[in-house]
């Protein structure tokens, strides 16, 4: 499983660089356009104390952790 | 034990020295720093035997427009008495307190979070330091965020002070945040988490042949999370979001979450949520109900058996006062409902398959001033 991964991880810096992808195409969505994606209903999270709570009532239910997309991390729980 | 003081005042010296550089020295900057921001919270968890509640406070201030610090306090009082407890041990009361201290810097199209946690309980003790750092690229159409935690746990029993113990985490954070069109973003979230220690709990007993045993488990483990999301914008003040992602560990446990949320205003003040959650996973190589073999590894910990899991919540947002450029003051309320199905976990009252309802609830003022 390891072996698999590895490659995966090395890899993406080098594509996101721009290396392995010689002509990316413009940005193609300009600031200008971007007012609907500001407004508060398109945040993934909009309060971080009840996002950690959540996460933790989870996280020591269930056997998978982690990607939460709460930053820090860390359970502190037993 | 020594080790985990000598780390917690090698992160506090470190954080300390990072503050003071960083309100010394200037800097242009293309990415805002986070609002200030307040939030008081009173959870509530009640569900399989266990009540969990408390409040928790957040607070989030700039300082010389440089940087933002963030401090927040988080109180669980726990009563127990879930099945594991009322069938192998007694009922307990206990309390978790948890402190973090956050430090955000803006550099041009990047910004830099550093973290102190500090979590404690009567026989837990759990101390990390975290640093994310986040660039904006192409055009402002992408966002890639790093991110590392570094964690060390002190593990003891009661009423046993010859049991000590402590496990080390490592948590590695990829993500990409992707706007797609003007109504659409994307996310991709990989993380990689490694521990050592003791890596259960000194009270849980495993079941081989029908006697207990105390459970065994395995002093590593490295597990591995992709979380795929999207979030689009309907329009007339509507919203979307699905989320998805896939768990696989080295305990051969592996699990698939699927989320579907939908938002809209109402009115002026008014902000509602809806959301559903899948979940599955399978069971850890080691996990058995009843072993009918001696092996070196055994746990009867549910949560590293088989189970299924279903939510249905909802959030209300109002907005109770707004004074625009200045401060706005909002009033929240979020309720989940939970039901989890074990597969392969006997109750032991009644013989059949476990399973059980849990309660979620949210009640918390926000202010941005």
């Amino acid at each position: 499983m390891m072996r698999s991964f590895w490659p995966a991880l090395v890899a993406a810096p080098l594509l996101l660089s721009g290396c392995a992808i010689p002509r990316l195409p413009e940005p193609w969505v300009k600031p200008y356009e971007r007012e609907r994606l500001a407004d508060p209903i398109m945040k993934f999270s909009r309060d971080a104390l009840p996002d950690k709570h959540r996460e933790h009532v989870l996280v020591v239910r269930e056997g998978s952790r982690g990607a939460t997309g709460v930053q820090g991390g860390g359970c502190g729980c037993n | 034990m020594a080790a985990t003081s000598r780390f917690w005042k090698k992160c506090a010296g470190l954080f300390g020295s990072v503050f003071g550089g960083l309100l010394a020295s200037g800097g242009a900057k293309a990415v805002d720093l986070p609002e200030n921001k307040a939030e008081a919270l009173y959870h509530l968890y009640n569900g399989g035997g266990v009540t969990a509640q408390g409040p928790a406070l957040l607070v989030r201030k700039s300082l010389a427009d440089k940087v933002s610090l963030s401090a927040s306090t988080y109180v669980d009082a726990v009563s127990n008495a879930s099945i594991d407890v009322v069938t192998t041990a007694s009922p307990f009361k206990e309390r978790r307190t948890a402190f973090d201290l956050g430090l955000d810097y803006v550099y041009r199209d990047a910004s830099i979070t550093l973290g102190l946690s500090n979590s404690k309980e009567p026989d837990y003790t759990a101390r990390g330091f975290s640093i994310d750092v986040s660039q904006e690229v192409y055009g402002g159409m992408t966002t890639v965020t790093l991110g590392y935690t570094r964690s060390i746990d002190k593990v003891l029993k009661a009423d046993s002070p010859e049991f000590e113990d402590e496990a080390k985490h490592w948590q590695y954070r990829l993500g990409i945040t992707q706007v797609l069109t003007p109504r659409l973003l994307g996310s991709a979230n990989l993380e990689v988490i490694s521990d050592d220690g003791f890596l259960g709990s000194p009270y849980r007993v495993a079941r081989v042949f029908g006697a207990a045993v105390p459970e065994r488990n395995p002093r590593t483990r490295t597990s591995r999370a992709l979380k795929l999301r999207v979030i689009g914008d309907l329009g007339n003040r509507n919203a979307a979001r699905a989320e998805y992602r896939y768990f696989w560990d080295t305990w051969e446990i592996k699990a698939h979450t699927l989320e579907l949320g939908y938002s809209r205003y109402a009115g002026e003040n008014w902000l509602a949520d809806g959301f559903v959650r899948f979940y599955s996973q399978g069971k850890a190589l080691f996990y058995s109900d009843n072993a009918l073999q001696e092996t070196t590894y055994i746990s009867r910990n549910r949560q590293l058996s088989a189970f299924k899991s279903f939510s249905l919540g909802g959030k209300l947002s109002y907005v109770y006062k707004k004074v625009p450029g200045q401060y706005e003051v909002k009033l929240n309320g979020a309720y989940e409902r939970m039901h989890f199905d074990f597969s392969d976990f006997t109750d032991l009252r009644s013989g059949g398959a476990y399973k059980f309802d849990a309660n979620v609830l949210q009640l918390y003022v926000s202010a941005t001033f």
